[in-house]
């Protein structure tokens, strides 16, 4: 990408295979610093890695990570991490639940039960700070996005869109079908790491009351 | 000495933001820049007035700012020529000055270019979030409480009075870049211009575009012939990072220039801006007209090592 960037493509469509991949090269590079390079950003089926064109150039760069390639996947990674969230599902928190469940002939209870019965994987973070891609989504309540986006999305915000899932962690633009609303907060500038989820991460939502919000807000 | 107030914001004009080199290493939390859309007036604007370059300085846009000083500092203006006058009296650019206790600073507004750069000796005080001074206005964290300067704010810097020595400086008019309203951008063609037709690509390098006044700092939207990507591919693409001065093109086939706002999208992108031109994207505006020209690898490391000399020579020059 440019003169400073290589986007780093490790297979087609979303997988969990090939997001493993990615999550791989990314671990890699993070333990395994190469000259040159500034910071790298994982997508669902790519790594872009961008470099300083005053310490490193695209073949220096490719060259380095043709050899890494060979050790790549004897590299220890971490333990998968689960963070289990809890969402208010429906009514003023989630104002699109019944709809979702209208279109696909299910009860409210029926789609929290879908969506709270699946563990999640985090492909990546992107859009706004914070904002995880999760999928799969049960293909029973996997839903389009509303056809005009809403302006403004509370922050905390569990949307739906397609096969995947996702926390709005600030308040901005969302298309997706709002269906519940977390207390936790995702992303905290002022903390480290500023967002709770990273790529790969686990992710499981279970319900909660109204009432409970204050015992879950930081 | 520590911090000393020593502006106050009369009036803020349509958006003026403390920015510095920006926020990198976090994209990987979906993070993005922000900073100073022109780096280079920005970095040549402290290394006048004796401030490290990364130091934050307000970045103003188009017009409108008026400003009174607190203390005696020194300042300088450069990028945009937005007309600086002080106490009423046109106020030379690319070159530091010495404001008084009591002077008033005007911005009249736009002769050339779209974003000015002040800098302040002694910085602008402001906490740092995630290791920068700059405004993330989508989100709003960073610089000044996270939003655009508003009438009646106070800025602080440290030690102001110690940066009274860099009064005078000034910068070699040889270096003053131009900022024309027809720009030529050199582009390095990718990541995905494979997804469109060999015509398609040509259009994209022949036509001119107009910039568009949806223009922010997010992306330079432009408007023009539509760049059609390959028949029976879908609108979008599976996200993915992307840097700055990358050229997404949306299903109206519609050019949009990233700037330092967005780190991941799902749009293809035909071509990116080279390194050495990402400084004249904060200098672009709307109204203007913008052409690509496609160079070579070789070519975008040799301009920006070229760029690089600049301002090495002015800070070994000092």
């Amino acid at each position: 990408m440019g003169d400073r960037a290589l986007l780093v493509e490790l297979g087609d469509g979303i997988s969990p295979l090939v997001n493993k991949k990615v999550r791989d090269l990314f671990l890699y590079l993070k333990n395994n610093p190469v000259e040159g390079v500034v910071e790298t950003v994982p997508g669902y089926r790519s790594l872009l890695i961008v470099y300083d064109p005053l310490k490193t150039t695209l073949s220096a760069l490719k060259e380095s990570l043709n050899k890494l390639q060979k050790t790549i996947g004897r590299s220890e990674i971490p333990k998968l991490r689960t963070l289990e969230i809890p969402v208010v599902y429906g009514g003023e928190c989630g104002p699109d639940l019944n709809w979702v469940a209208e279109y696909h002939k299910l009860s409210p209870e029926e789609v929290i039960r879908l969506h709270t019965g699946t563990t999640y994987r985090v492909y990546m973070i992107g859009f706004t700070p914070g904002f995880a891609y999760m999928g799969e989504l049960p293909d029973t309540i996997a839903t389009p996005r509303k056809e005009t986006p809403r302006t403004s999305v509370p922050r905390g915000s569990v949307g739906i869109a397609q096969n995947q899932t996702g926390v709005y962690p600030v308040e901005s633009p969302g298309g997706w079908q709002i269906i519940g609303l977390t207390p936790l907060r995702l992303f905290d500038p002022a903390k480290w790491p500023p967002t709770q989820l990273e790529m790969g991460d686990r992710v499981k939502f279970f319900p909660i009351k109204e009432e409970e919000i204050a015992r879950w807000e930081m | 000495m520590g911090n000393v107030e020593t502006l106050e914001i009369l009036a803020p004009g349509p958006l003026t933001t403390v920015q510095d080199l920006g926020r990198f290493g976090f994209g990987r939390y979906g993070v993005a820049p922000s900073g100073a859309l022109d780096s280079f007036s920005l970095r040549v604007a402290n290394l006048l007035v004796g401030n490290p370059e990364d130091e934050a300085c307000l970045e103003i846009t188009l017009f409108g700012l008026k400003l009174k000083a607190l203390t005696d500092a020194v300042i300088t203006i450069t990028g945009a020529d937005i007309q600086p006058h002080l106490n009423g009296a046109a106020l030379e650019m690319w070159r530091s000055h010495i404001l008084r206790r009591g002077d008033t600073l005007f911005f009249r507004g736009l002769k050339t270019g779209c974003r000015a750069y002040l800098a302040l000796g002694g910085g602008i005080s402001v906490p740092s979030v995630l290791k920068s001074k700059s405004t993330n206005l989508s989100t709003k964290f960073g610089g000044l409480k996270g939003r655009p300067l508003q009438k009646g704010d106070y800025l602080s810097s440290d030690s102001p009075y110690l940066h009274h020595k860099a009064e005078g400086r000034c910068f070699d008019p040889k270096w003053i870049p131009s900022y024309p309203k027809y720009w030529v951008l050199n582009t390095v063609f990718g990541p995905q211009d494979d997804h469109f037709t060999e015509e398609a690509k040509r259009l994209f390098q022949r036509s001119s575009f107009n910039v568009t006044l949806h223009s922010d700092r997010t992306g330079i939207r432009l408007a023009g012939p539509a760049i059609q990507r390959k028949a029976g591919m879908e609108e979008s693409i599976i996200s993915e990072g992307m840097v700055s001065g990358a050229i997404q093109i949306p299903g109206d086939g519609q050019p949009i220039i990233i700037l330092g706002e967005l780190v991941t999208g799902g749009y293809r992108k035909i071509a990116t801006v080279i390194t050495a031109d990402l400084p004249f994207l904060g200098q672009i505006k709307p109204g203007d007209r913008v052409k690509f020209k496609d160079v070579s690898l070789e070519d975008a490391y040799h301009a920006y090592i070229e760029a690089e000399g600049i301002i090495k020579k002015f800070r070994e020059g000092l």
